[in-house]
């Protein structure tokens, strides 16, 4: 056994470089990360109403959770799954094509089409409600329902961000609009990266299709970047949450068919000074993160991977 | 953008093949799509008050006016700490988030990828894992920790909570991983030190991500308006971001400050754009050299 620790010691002591290395980053990962978070994670076990001590109370929020609280059973999870489903997927993939295609232009153009794609999920903090609410408003001069109108395609103007039914299409509508961010960077990165000469060599080959070139080249020389997108896809949509407020402009969305986990969330946590069961929600949310995330490194991750 | 197209020119158009026309016609139609919140952004914090409000909005402005940005300098001028304390705070802090994220970021991504040290795949466990928890409930035990570090009210808490950013190990870890281990192993053939390696070889292969580590780190810098109304109590201390909010708070039923409030996203935003597009040619003209063979 001690034979063992001091083998380890030793071999710690030969990677001494490598922790000097990672030590300024680890420093304030711990300190603001991990403490926050693992503390977080202690408060789920509690009932911790941001003013008095935290009283220990063992699983009884998560009893509640997932057999009592009928407002997360019945619309934050299946609004989320239904939400990250799409948005998910669907961002992903839209935003490995169009960082492919531009990708394909010429050099000097593809930095202004990136920071065309880019802009929204920049401006989605700033100016995401007062560009959206014009276009969507329920009347005949919001822009959707007028051009709509005047199409044929519809007799009355709808209400797209008010009415139950529509609000979640809005919302996925408009977070898909904005999800070309940190991941599709990468992504584009990650294509230009690939060695031209492989393209070379396969057209000689006798590869034809550019599909076949993205299956079997772009795609497995960029894992790392694929990965990257995955994980940063699945975070991003299932962090997401004030949108359907913001959208609507009420809090709780109506008939909560906005309600999604990060709502319930901030609902508890800030509005009713739940600390104990919002952080019970979030440890939830984590491992609902978690489980999809073992999902995506399945479909992409390679030898050395977890 | 229109000037690239037009410096691109004919020329260009004619060389390139049926696909990548069409390819292009259909990009510049989505373009516009994306980039309405921009135009909307310009326009709208040049409308006069009676433009702003009218129904239906309207996207362009039609008589643009400057009265929006007098509103905000009057407004400026009439809170007890100088504007400029704000910007300083903000440029000051910005800069320095960038250069320090980036490099401890690719400091920490180096090693996680090429040594295979004990513990790495804890920590980069430790990283994905955390990049998952919901802020929300995060704040009050953070709240704690910066207090008990007592840097309360110093430019400490704005730049450290930045510098934990985990995005930034692990899109870096990930473009790390790409160098093959015989181009490292060769430098250290002849003789380089682990940090040369690092600096000198690791870095400039991985530069499109180091761009785009930066890039992030200066939105979260320049955006931040936690810290500030958090671990700060000094007005003196805040940031321009949190200035700009305390303006535009509570806009929903209020008809004041509205003006101010469209420069004052106006002027959020600019910053955003100019860095981005900086970086991002780096990270292009980058590419175009290099590549990883």
């Amino acid at each position: 056994m001690s034979n063992k620790r001091a083998a380890l010691l030793r071999q710690m002591w030969r990677h001494r470089l490598s922790y000097l290395f990672i030590t300024p980053f680890m420093l304030c990962f711990i300190a603001f990360i991990v403490v926050p978070v693992a503390a977080a994670v202690a408060l789920s076990f509690t009932y911790f109403n941001a003013i008095e001590k935290p009283r220990f109370i063992g699983w009884q929020n998560f009893q509640y959770l997932i057999s009592q609280d009928l407002l997360f059973l019945k619309y934050a999870l299946p609004n989320t799954f239904k939400f990250a489903l799409i948005v998910g997927p669907g961002g992903y993939i839209a935003a490995f094509l169009l960082a492919w295609i531009i990708s394909q232009l010429p050099g000097r153009l593809r930095k202004w089409f990136a920071l065309a794609m880019y802009t929204p999920s920049l401006t989605i903090g700033i100016a995401m409600s007062i560009v959206w609410l014009p276009m969507l408003t329920g009347d005949r001069v919001g822009y959707l329902n007028s051009v709509l109108l005047r199409l044929g395609w519809i007799e009355v103007p709808q209400l797209w961000v008010t009415d139950p039914d529509y609000l979640m299409t809005s919302m996925i509508g408009v977070t898909l609009w904005s999800s070309m961010g940190v991941g599709f960077l990468a992504m584009l990165a990650g294509i230009l990266n690939v060695n031209k000469d492989y393209y070379e060599a396969a057209r000689i080959d006798g590869m034809k299709s550019r599909l076949q070139e993205i299956w079997y080249i772009t795609i497995p020389s960029m894992k790392p970047q694929m990965l990257f997108g995955a994980v940063m896809a699945i975070v991003t949509t299932f962090k997401t949450g004030a949108i359907g407020v913001e959208l609507s402009g009420a809090n709780p969305t109506p008939a909560y068919s906005g309600h999604l986990i990060i709502n319930h969330i901030d609902d508890f946590g800030f509005i009713r000074f739940e600390m104990g069961y919002a952080a019970a929600v979030s440890v939830f949310l984590l491992l609902l993160m978690y489980v999809s995330n073992k999902l995506s490194w399945g479909l992409f991750g390679s030898k050395g991977d977890e | 953008m229109l000037r690239a197209l037009g410096r691109f020119g004919p020329a260009g158009w004619r060389r390139m093949d049926g696909f990548q026309k069409l390819l292009l016609l259909s990009l510049v139609l989505l373009s516009v799509f994306m980039l309405l919140p921009v135009v909307y952004i310009f326009n709208h914090a040049f409308k006069p008050y009676h433009e702003l409000f009218v129904y239906p909005p309207t996207f362009f402005v039609r008589e643009p006016s400057l009265q929006n940005v007098n509103e905000l300098a009057s407004v400026a001028s009439r809170s007890t700490v100088p504007m400029v304390r704000y910007l300083f705070n903000s440029v000051f802090v910005s800069a320095l988030a960038v250069a320090l994220v980036t490099g401890v970021s690719a400091l920490c991504a180096y090693p996680l990828s090429k040594h295979r040290f004990p513990g790495a795949g804890i920590v980069f466990a430790a990283i994905l894992l955390t990049l998952m928890f919901a802020p929300e409930v995060v704040q009050i035990p953070r709240y704690l920790v910066v207090s008990e570090l007592g840097i309360m009210n110093t430019y400490f808490a704005h730049l450290f909570p930045l510098m934990a950013m985990p995005i930034g190990v692990f899109l870096l870890k990930q473009f790390v991983d790409q160098i093959p281990d015989s181009l490292l192993e060769a430098a250290r053939i002849d003789g380089a030190s682990e940090f040369v390696v690092f600096a000198r070889i690791a870095l400039p292969v991985c530069m499109p991500a180091v761009a785009t580590v930066a890039i992030l780190a200066f939105q979260n810098a320049w955006g931040n308006v936690e810290t500030s109304a958090l671990f700060m109590l000094d007005d003196e201390m805040k940031s321009f971001a949190f200035f700009l909010s305390t303006l535009t708070n509570n806009l929903a039923n209020n008809v004041a400050m509205q003006g101010a409030a469209a420069v004052a996203s106006l002027i959020m935003f600019v910053p955003n754009l100019v860095v981005f597009v900086v970086l991002q040619s780096k990270v292009i003209a980058t590419m175009a050299h290099s590549g990883i063979k």
